[in-house]
């Protein structure tokens, strides 16, 4: 039986969230921007179109904004975060194997699935569009490799209507196909070794697909053998149904207006390493390191500019928040300068390790890690249950005048009972 | 206390019944203290422990299909007469096919609408549960879609 893997990506995310709720964005130019409506992190077709990029801080586009009519929305997570778990409950029904790569992108095992994969894809696609109203496109084929070529396809040839199996190709067909996608698209291949693999003459993804995969390996990386022998149809990658921890936890976030404000950037400080402290004790981590870091606007080329960083070493691992606050504070006021005028801040645990990998060490006090222990996971279960942020050490402060503001932002239809979406009756 | 109404007279009648059976005087606070006081010291074992069983909850009555079902918020009086009142919440499912005769929120020029969704010769019918609003046949001059089937209506007395 030829392995089958499918890859699931919802279109344009951000924005088909946005139309879900909002109808009448339908056929409009959109986009979303990132924390803050920096840049563009989601456009519709509408707006691809009209050659509206990514990453683009904003204020440079508001002209051609202007001239189009492109709605801007500020990006509003909750409700993505909400239909991205409803989108990827949804996909496994549809397999046995699933692993979730992204917000809007699944893996799935289709091998052994006894129904046409092409019409099993398109399947899929109905069912998540009818039930939750997002787009879909679906690759498939006997790689991972491949199956995120299979969507690139789907998604750019109207042909295919949104579902390509690469399994239903001829040979001759596929490499055709392969001949005339450039090798920049294959999963894995980074920007800056796409003209070091054009010197060699590998320009599209069947150029890549011929070439000696161990030679490859010996002269990028151990990587490219695998890359190679994936275009070729055998499965290097498995499916990982569980996201392995993360190395790093980070949480970092501009802010609604600069600050130049110690306080402010305290409290903020300690939001964030709050908010990476529950992070990392939902993936049962704990961090032997806190990295801190504040930065002014660098698209202000105007105004002084400061971008310092600093890493804490603790003492032994930990998962107490009150530890990283108070270290992430220590290190804070080491690299504050007054007279800047800060635009964000940021907060990585580094040196991560499972709690139950935990060295004992020579000073442990055993009474005082099971009192951090119970106090932080009473803390998790409160604000679970009631709401994030209900239990909070004082130090993040009352107001946050420093908070993110997003101007535009969307109602949370889904998460806040204030905010549903209103019919007329 | 909240109650249900519902679109269909005949289960809103059974509804009802069912509501009278609870006392709505029985508060909040009376329960808790009923729940204090079978906290008993340890050593003494509740012969109730093993009949211990999960509380009913509202969700699993109400929701049949988690991923497809979203809630809504009425604003207007054109469902009055199926028992749809202003700010009334909507608990609808995309994942139901729209038979003819259910309540719907429909897409109509990208707006979000509740109305009684009909199949006739004409064409799709959105009526309206109230003297004052006419029908609207749909027509190839509308942009319609049909978002959700609506399940229940959930009204606060």
């Amino acid at each position: 039986m030829p392995r089958a893997i499918a890859l699931v990506d919802c279109n344009n995310f951000y924005v088909s969230c946005e139309r879900v709720f909002q109808p009448k964005l339908e056929g409009k130019p959109v986009v979303v921007l990132s924390n803050n409506d920096g840049c563009v992190v989601s456009r519709s077709q509408e707006a691809k179109d009209l050659g509206l990029k990514m990453a683009v801080p904003w204020y440079q586009m508001k002209d051609i904004a202007k001239r189009h009519g492109i709605v801007a929305l500020s990006s509003n997570y909750s409700l993505y975060a909400d239909l991205s778990n409803r989108v990827m409950s949804l996909l496994s029904c549809f397999s046995p194997g699933q692993e979730v790569y992204s917000i809007d992108e699944s893996f799935l095992e289709l091998t052994g699935i006894p129904t046409e994969h092409t019409a099993y894809g398109q399947q899929i696609r109905e069912t998540v569009r009818q039930c939750i109203g997002i787009p879909v496109c679906v690759g498939i084929a006997p790689s991972k490799t491949l199956a995120k070529l299979a969507n690139h396809v789907s998604k750019n040839t109207p042909r295919f209507g949104s579902v390509c199996d690469f399994n239903s190709m001829s040979a001759t067909e596929l490499d055709t196909l392969l001949a005339s996608i450039a090798v920049g698209e294959v999963w894995g291949v980074g920007r800056h070794t796409v003209p070091k693999l054009q010197e060699i003459g590998i320009h599209s993804v069947l150029d890549l697909k011929r070439a000696p995969a161990k030679r490859l390996g010996a002269r990028f990386s151990i990587v490219f053998e695998r890359i190679v022998e994936e275009l070729n149809g055998s499965a290097c990658l498995k499916l990982d149904d569980i996201a392995p921890a993360k190395q790093q936890v980070t949480c970092s976030r501009s802010f609604g207006m600069p600050t130049s404000s110690l306080p402010d950037l305290e409290e903020a400080v300690i939001s964030y390493a709050t908010r990476a402290g529950e992070k990392l004790r939902q993936q049962r981590s704990m961090a032997g390191g806190i990295h801190v870091y504040i930065r002014t606007n660098p698209h202000k080329g105007s105004d002084p500019q400061y971008q310092p960083g600093i890493l804490i070493p603790l003492v032994e691992p930990t998962d107490d928040t009150r530890l990283f606050c108070r270290a992430a504070l220590h290190g804070l006021r080491q690299i504050y300068r007054s007279g800047y005028a800060y635009q964000k801040a940021g907060v990585t645990l580094t040196q991560i390790i499972p709690a139950a990998a935990r060295p004992n060490t020579l000073f442990d006090d055993v009474t005082a890690r099971q009192k951090s222990h119970a106090l932080m996971s009473a803390m998790d279960r409160i604000n679970n249950r009631m709401g994030s942020g209900t239990l909070k050490l004082l130090g993040e402060g009352m107001h946050q005048s420093w908070a993110m503001r997003g101007g535009n932002r969307s109602k949370r239809y889904t998460t806040e009972w204030d905010e549903l979406a209103v019919c007329q009756g | 206390m909240a109650n249900l109404a519902f679109s269909n007279p005949a289960r809103r009648a059974a509804h009802s019944a069912l509501l009278s059976l609870t006392h709505p005087n029985k508060t909040m606070f009376e329960r808790q203290r009923a729940l204090l006081r079978k906290a008993v010291p340890a050593g003494f074992p509740s012969p109730a422990d093993d009949y211990v069983e999960r509380r009913l909850s509202l969700d699993e009555h109400l929701i049949q299909h988690r991923e497809s079902t979203f809630f809504m918020r009425v604003a207007g009086h054109s469902m009055r007469d199926l028992g749809i009142f202003d700010g009334d919440l909507l608990v609808v499912d995309r994942s139901v096919p729209a038979t003819h005769g259910c309540v719907v929120v429909a897409v109509i020029d990208g707006e979000f609408t509740v109305k009684q969704l009909l199949y006739t010769p004409q064409g799709k019918v959105l009526r309206a549960a109230h003297p004052d609003y006419p029908e609207v046949t749909i027509t190839a001059e509308h942009d319609f879609s049909i978002w959700g089937v609506v399940q229940w209506n959930v009204h606060r007395l």
